[in-house]
């Protein structure tokens, strides 16, 4: 094994030095892929894979808009691609050399046309929803067997989110996914792009403010899975992590994870190419690569995120595709929502409220 | 020209590291926010000659500094930083002084195996360590589960999260600053002064007081500097000990600049933090001027 391991890197190696200089740099989030599919892209296309991550989508945008950032291929999450699109930041896609445009899902590109009109500058990576996690036991023994644990009450009613703060409470860092679902727990349009609708989110979030341990965007994962907090609002796929991490750290902890029943955010991570990428040609190469079906699902498989791609199901894993966490039912779909990307007045409206909303001032 | 070149050094080098990058920061700070690459405008286009340069400066102005005054998080998120670094300047004082003491009045045999434990922690990466206080800290940590074996406590302290453990991250992490240059401060000092003080009638304690602290003074000095100036403009702990609820100049600095992407008004709060900053260096100048004149 060992021995045809070593073959197969010199094999690499080698076909990485017969094409020159080509190689493709990719700017993807952390604990995003198969790291396999790396190798067997370089082996197929004898482009060298150069493959770093970023944890937010405010780093990426800063590099993308400071110019020159280097990379070919990069994933901003939906709403940032479509500012980035109009700030200039992208490359239309040519899509004669994406052969393996043909395995996307409808149900998905036709979501992520609000974003990126006809789809001309991305495809989509993968998606997933902005959901409650909650450990069972602690917040059954709290509330009783009936705890609305699919429900956004379980957070924003003041009364649950007092008793819940024995056990912690954490949010989201991140005003465009927290204000929408708050929008939708007062029954307002989660989109609104007005001031003063948003503004209404303010005294709903002062009410269970003090029983908010803290506002972060990855630090539920593992507070989650250790039993430091009993709920997190926050994305699908973090907290089905915490799920498995606590499954195989074997400590009793039951996580689970569920779109809210009054409606949830989904997402998308779409992959796209700089206006200034040196290398226009293997970057397409890659886009197609990771849209070969058995690719992608692989991995979906590794990552347990659902994608894009309709081909990839049939390779799907049970434990992915079969979980309605990751690919929702049609009517659990439906209840989903999506949202725009809000304009540089109204953006900065947000950030003071929600900088209001965490430290009181 | 050997002279020259010996200032043309040091020059050279605050020129390309401060005066160059702050130029840049400042003509940032005058600008407007942008949709484009990069997120401000005007762009100089020297293309255009005279006139572009002309049309460049025309359009750069104060309106970022005035909105600074506008809302009172500004001067709140400034005032509350220089708290917290003061307040952990302190405590940081207060820790680090009796380790320095008891280091320089140890045997001289030991004192190069202390220095080392001192500058030990150095070895791991800052953010490892921070990242570690977190397990220490939080409702399911080492410090709780052992307060509760203990009996101590029968419900988990909430540190985690809050500004206490911002001070214990900030004091952790300065300390070595603190110690060494007291340190150096008190084994120059002459212990036979000590003895002289105490043959004239001092009490122990009184002459510690009267003798050996102003003795170390320019050591303490040096020390608070060394504490406060990072201290105040601090990002990395309080965004991973604190609370939601702990306002520092640097998170303010980050939001700016990654979730409101106005480059232009992050830059404004910078140049202004780097105002109130000159204050403390300045003053810390001076007293290595004077340090250095009583040296002599």
């Amino acid at each position: 094994m060992r021995h045809h391991l070593l073959t197969m890197t010199a094999t690499i190696a080698l076909m990485a030095g017969a094409a020159s200089a080509q190689e493709v740099r990719v700017y993807n989030w952390s604990d995003y892929i198969d790291e396999a599919l790396l190798a067997k892209f370089e082996a197929e296309t004898g482009i060298k894979l150069i493959y770093d991550v970023f944890d937010s989508n405010e780093v990426l945008e800063t590099k993308l808009l400071a110019g020159g950032s280097g990379y070919d291929v990069v994933v901003p999450s939906g709403t940032f691609l479509q500012r980035q699109i109009q700030a200039g930041a992208f490359q239309e896609l040519d899509k004669s050399k994406l052969p393996n445009l043909e395995n996307m899902w409808d149900v998905v590109s036709s979501r992520t046309e609000q974003y990126d009109p006809a789809n001309a500058y991305s495809i989509n990576y993968m998606w997933g929803t902005t959901g409650i996690g909650v450990n069972v036991g602690k917040v059954t023994e709290i509330l009783g067997e009936d705890a609305p644990i699919d429900s956004l009450s379980l957070i924003f009613d003041p009364a649950n989110a007092e008793k819940l703060a024995a056990c912690g409470i954490m949010m989201l860092d991140a005003p465009a996914e927290m204000i929408p679902a708050a929008l939708q727990f007062l029954g307002e349009d989660p989109n609104s792009h007005d001031p003063e609708v948003i503004a209404k989110t303010e005294p709903v979030f002062m009410a269970i403010r003090p029983h908010i341990l803290k506002f972060h965007s990855s630090e539920y994962i593992n507070a989650l899975a250790n039993g430091d907090i009993c709920v997190a609002l926050g994305w699908s796929g973090d907290i089905l992590q915490a799920r498995d991490r606590a499954a195989e750290a074997d400590n009793g902890i039951e996580i689970a994870y569920n779109a809210a029943k009054e409606g949830a955010q989904m997402w998308f991570d779409q992959m796209a190419i700089p206006v200034d990428a040196p290398n226009v040609e293997g970057a397409h190469a890659f886009l197609n690569f990771i849209m070969d079906a058995e690719n992608m699902a692989a991995a979906s498989n590794y990552v347990y995120y659902a994608n894009g791609n309709l081909a990839s199901q049939e390779f799907l894993v049970e434990d992915v595709i079969g979980d309605p966490a990751i690919y929702p039912s049609e009517e659990a779909l439906n209840n989903l929502f999506t949202t725009t990307p809000w304009d540089a007045g109204v953006q900065r409206t947000v950030t003071r409220l929600w900088t209001k909303i965490k430290s009181g001032t | 020209m050997r002279r020259f070149i010996l200032i043309a050094v040091p020059f050279i080098w605050l020129m390309a590291l401060f005066l160059v990058p702050f130029a840049i920061v400042l003509k940032i700070s005058l600008s407007d926010i942008a949709l484009s690459i990069p997120p401000y405008t005007p762009q100089l286009d020297l293309t255009e000659g005279w006139a572009g340069i002309k049309a460049f400066f025309a359009e750069l102005d104060f309106e970022n500094y005035v909105f600074l005054t506008q809302d009172q998080l500004y001067w709140k998120a400034y005032v509350s930083s220089l708290q917290i670094a003061l307040i952990s300047t302190i405590l940081t004082l207060l820790v680090g002084y009796p380790i320095a003491y008891g280091m320089a009045q140890a045997p001289d045999e030991w004192r190069a195996t202390l220095l080392l434990l001192v500058i030990l922690p150095f070895w791991t990466s800052f953010l490892i360590r921070v990242y570690s206080w977190m397990g220490i800290l939080s409702n399911e940590g080492f410090l709780n589960q052992f307060l509760l074996w203990t009996g101590l406590i029968s419900t988990p302290l909430v540190i985690l999260n809050t500004n206490t453990a911002v001070y214990i991250g900030i004091v952790y992490t300065y300390l070595p600053f603190m110690i060494l240059p007291i340190y150096a401060a008190l084994e120059k000092m002459d212990g036979s002064l000590l003895e002289a003080a105490e043959d004239l009638g001092c009490s122990r304690l009184t002459a510690f007081w009267l003798v050996t602290i102003p003795l170390s003074k320019s050591g303490i000095i040096a020390g608070c500097f060394l504490v406060f100036i990072p201290a105040l403009g601090e990002f990395v702990i309080p965004s991973l000990l604190g609370g939601s609820d702990t306002l520092m100049i640097g998170k303010v600095l980050w939001e700016e600049f990654f979730s409101n992407r106005d480059w232009p008004v992050a830059s404004a709060v910078a140049v202004i933090l780097l105002l109130i900053l000159i204050i403390p260096i300045v003053l810390f100048q001076r007293n290595e001027q004077k340090q250095r004149e009583m040296d002599q």
